[in-house]
Order: C-alpha cells, then structure tokens, then sequence
C-alpha cells in the first residue's frame, strides 16, 4: 500500500505492518500511538501502565488500554478452552491470534484512528513466546503475526526469574499455572517449574528481539524509577511527530 | 513443499472432497463412507467448521457479523487446528481411512478471495499434511447455485460473501462470490493435484468413478479391522416382524 509522504499528523517514518497486515485497511490513517508494555506477571506491567495512563492524561492525552484475551468474539471460549487445558499448542496458538487479530482490528486500530494513545498490555511478543517455549516454528508465528501493527515503542520489563516468583508470592500467595509453564511437564513442582518455565521465556524473548528490537528496561529497580524512564521515552516519542 | 500423509509415512490415509456449495461433495462423500464401512475398513468422517469447542466463538461472531476477513479466516483455521490434532492426527497413526469434507483448500479459496494474501493464509495451514487424494467436483457455476437457490433460502451473511459488499442483493452478492471462490480452486487444481470430477453427471456414475478411484489409488485391504465389528443386535424373529406389520395395518 502506499504512503504518502507528507502526512500532517502521525506520519513519523510512517505505519508499518510486520507482514501482510490486515487486508484493506489504511494505514495512514492512523495517527495515534502505540505504546506496549511487555514483561511477565510480577514484573511491574500493570503498575507502569496505570501511572503511564494518569501521567498522559494529565497532560491531555486521550488513552486507550488493551490487553489479551480482552477479544469481544473468543475471549470467553478461551479462557474455558484454558481452564480445562484441552486444547493442543497448534489451536491454542491459534484461538490467541483470533484473539489478538479481533482486538487489532476492533479496538487498537480504531483508537489509533481517533488519534488516541494505545497502551497495550502484552502484544504478540509475549505470545509468540509462549508458542516457541512450547516448540512452535518461528518462522511460522511470524507469517501468523505479520498481520500486526509495528509498536511506536515496545519496553520489555525484564526481572530475574527469581525476583519474579517472589514478587508473584509477595501478592497471591500461590504461582499461576499458566505462568508456571505447568501444561509442559518440565517439573511436578510449581515453584521449580515458574523458574525454569520464565527462565526459558526470558530466552524466547532475547530471540524475538533480535527482529522485533524491543527496549530492555531494567525491571528490578523501584517502580518510580522505571516510570521515570519510561516517561522519558515515551515524551520523546510524542514530540517526534 | 507440503507432503502427503502416505509420503510422510503415515499408517492411515486421508480422502478430501472439494467444491462449491451445492456441487454434491458431500453426498458423494456420504457414499463413500457407506462404501468402506461395508467393507470393514476402519473409517472416520470429519466435517470443516465442527470442532465443538470452537463452535459458540464461529457462530457468535457469525451471528453478531463480528468477523472481519483476518477473524474469519483465524477463527476457521483454530477450528480446522482443533479437529486435525485432536482426531485427524491420532486416526491416521492408528490407520485410519479419514474422509474430510472440506479440508485446507476451502481456506485458501475462501480466504483469498475475501481478501487475505495467499502466502498469509497457505503459511498459517502448512502445519498440515496433503490429502492422499483430493476430489473436486466441478459442476457448472449455474448448476451448483441453482441448487442451492432452488427453495430460495434464507442465505446467511457471510455465505453469500455479505462482508465484501458485492452487492446489496444477498442472492446476487452469493452469485458473485461462488463464483470467484470457483476462480480460486480452479486456479490451484493443477498444483495440488486435484481429482476434477464433472458434477453434472448423475450420482451413480460419479460415485462409481470415485470409488474406482479409491480402490486403485488406496490397498484398502491393509485398512480392514483386524477383528469385524460387534454384530448388531438380532433381529426379532420373522414371526414378530409380521404380526407387528399386520398390527400397524390394522
């Protein structure tokens, strides 16, 4: 599709898709941003992204919060799907695109139109992830997910396995089964699953980097800190345009 | 390049059937099935769009005309992952003879033509083996909508190919869209090796051809249940059988 080159508003270095994109759909129309916040549970996303709302609103920016498995058309099947962990990876990733590709197209790109902020909660990293954790092709995923958006920023909250598992007890007092990895047998043992389990997405994520250059943003440190650098960040995106 | 179930050196083997709405596919395939199961073979039947677990989100999304052509064809490739997992695979280790109507080329003719990039959608099914035969029954564009148009019946939204506004009128938009969707299989007969099978000739004599073609193509000795299956239930004996006729005639 073409570009034009000089668009008023929001044309930076342009939108782009990571592959096909979404048939018909123009992209320079989309003059938001969007912003994602990636990170395991316990690694400060939800935090980071409440302060990110009220700072921008503050500052008279529109926002708009989406997440995964938020999809009005499979969300519900979905989470029942995962309750009784019957259905293969092959699905799974499958029935998550769906997901995915429903909220793309129903909520972010509309909210991008409208010129809003769109901070997401997760995007495809985290569940291509998920899917190469459990063996699936790269190079497949990213056929599947060349129908998403490029991120104008994407910051991955990076914290030490073991800071997780204390961060995810500290709060619930019990470790997710999803978060632990426990549908892929790598330990009866909640606790020595969630470790080896975030361990193995850590490394999932340091390969999706390599195409999908994310920044790396030191988890470990206080919440006030991150969100300095995030705001940051984020305010000399705002300006690019 | 994708391989067969036979190439990959699977135990079973999977038959699919293609075409439009209303070219006979599925009758044909329906006798197909009476066919083997009469000879023993261990057979199973597997319909596109059924996995009972994808179902309540396809038919939301169907019914709230909530499915875009990426949804679309995301929502019927989970549900196509689902069946292929869960029953097709598991058949065709244990030997199986798996009789698919509709199987990944319906995706690939849908999806395309609502739009999607051919490369997009063959990537997201390469995850799945060819068919060991593919039949497609070709009937003439005419023929294939007359019979579905005969009763002039309610056609449902995104049948009739609604979501790509190719006209106002619900008969003509499914005109249309049958008609590029046939473009579409056509267009890819040769490289898949399609069975092209004239479906304007009557039932019999393309059953007759599909099932000469089974029988060359598959040693279908090798599928036969090593143990014949339960007997069913005796009949009651002619005596009864009578008096329960004469009963009703009374």
């Amino acid at each position: 599709m073409k570009r034009p080159m000089t668009n008023p508003e929001g044309a930076k270095k342009g939108r782009h898709y990571y592959g096909h994109g979404i048939p018909r759909y123009p992209l320079e129309e989309l003059v938001g941003k969007l912003i994602v916040v990636e990170g395991a549970d316990g690694s400060g996303r939800s935090s980071q992204i409440a302060r990110l709302v009220d700072w921008l609103e503050t500052c008279g920016h529109a926002t708009v919060q989406v997440g995964l498995k938020h999809s009005t058309l499979v969300s519900s099947e979905l989470a029942k799907a995962q309750e009784g962990n019957i259905l293969s990876r092959t699905t799974l990733s499958l029935f998550y695109a769906t997901d995915f590709a429903d909220q793309l197209e129903n909520m972010i790109m509309p909210a991008l139109k409208a010129g809003f902020i769109v901070l997401s909660d997760r995007y495809i990293y985290t569940l291509m992830a998920r899917d190469m954790v459990r063996g699936m092709d790269e190079a497949w995923l990213k056929n599947l997910y060349g129908i998403a958006l490029e991120p104008d920023a994407v910051f991955y909250l990076s914290v030490e396995p073991q800071e997780l598992v204390q961060r995810n007890l500290a709060k619930n007092a019990a470790l997710d089964y999803w978060e632990s990895g426990m549908d892929l047998g790598l330990s009866r043992d909640m606790f020595d699953s969630f470790l080896k389990y975030q361990t193995a997405m850590q490394a999932a994520f340091r390969q999706l980097r390599k195409n999908y250059g994310f920044t790396v943003v030191d988890g470990n440190r206080p919440v006030g800190s991150i969100t300095k650098e995030l705001r940051k960040k984020i305010r000399a995106l705002l300006v690019e345009k | 390049m994708m391989k067969t179930f036979a190439e990959l050196n699977f135990p079973g083997r999977l038959i699919a059937v293609e075409g439009l709405d209303g070219s006979g596919k599925s009758t044909q395939i329906y006798l197909l099935k009476r066919w083997l199961e009469a000879e023993g073979i261990k057979v199973y039947f597997s319909e596109w769009n059924s996995s009972e677990l994808v179902k309540s989100a396809t038919s939301k999304g169907k019914k709230r005309e909530l499915l875009t052509p990426t949804t679309f064809s995301l929502i019927h490739a989970t549900d196509f992952a689902d069946r292929y997992e869960r029953h097709l695979l598991p058949l065709l280790r244990a030997g199986y003879v798996v009789l698919c109507d509709r199987y990944i080329f319906t995706a690939f003719a849908r999806d395309v033509t609502r739009g999607c990039p051919p490369d997009w959608v063959r990537g997201i099914y390469n995850f799945a083996a060819l068919p060991d035969i593919v039949f497609f029954f070709k009937a003439d564009l005419e023929v294939s909508l007359n019979r579905i148009l005969e009763g002039r019946p309610k056609l449902k939204f995104f049948e009739a190919g609604m979501d790509l506004r190719l006209s106002a009128d619900p008969y003509e938009s499914f005109r249309i869209f049958q008609g590029r969707i046939l473009e579409q299989y056509l267009a890819m007969a040769g490289e898949f090796k399609f069975m092209v099978i004239d479906a304007n000739q009557n039932v019999e004599k393309q059953q007759s051809f599909v099932r000469k073609v089974v029988g060359e193509r598959i040693n279908l000795v090798r599928f036969r249940r090593r143990r014949p299956l339960p007997l069913p239930p005796p009949l009651p004996p002619d005596n009864k059988v009578k008096e329960t006729e004469e009963d009703l005639a009374a």
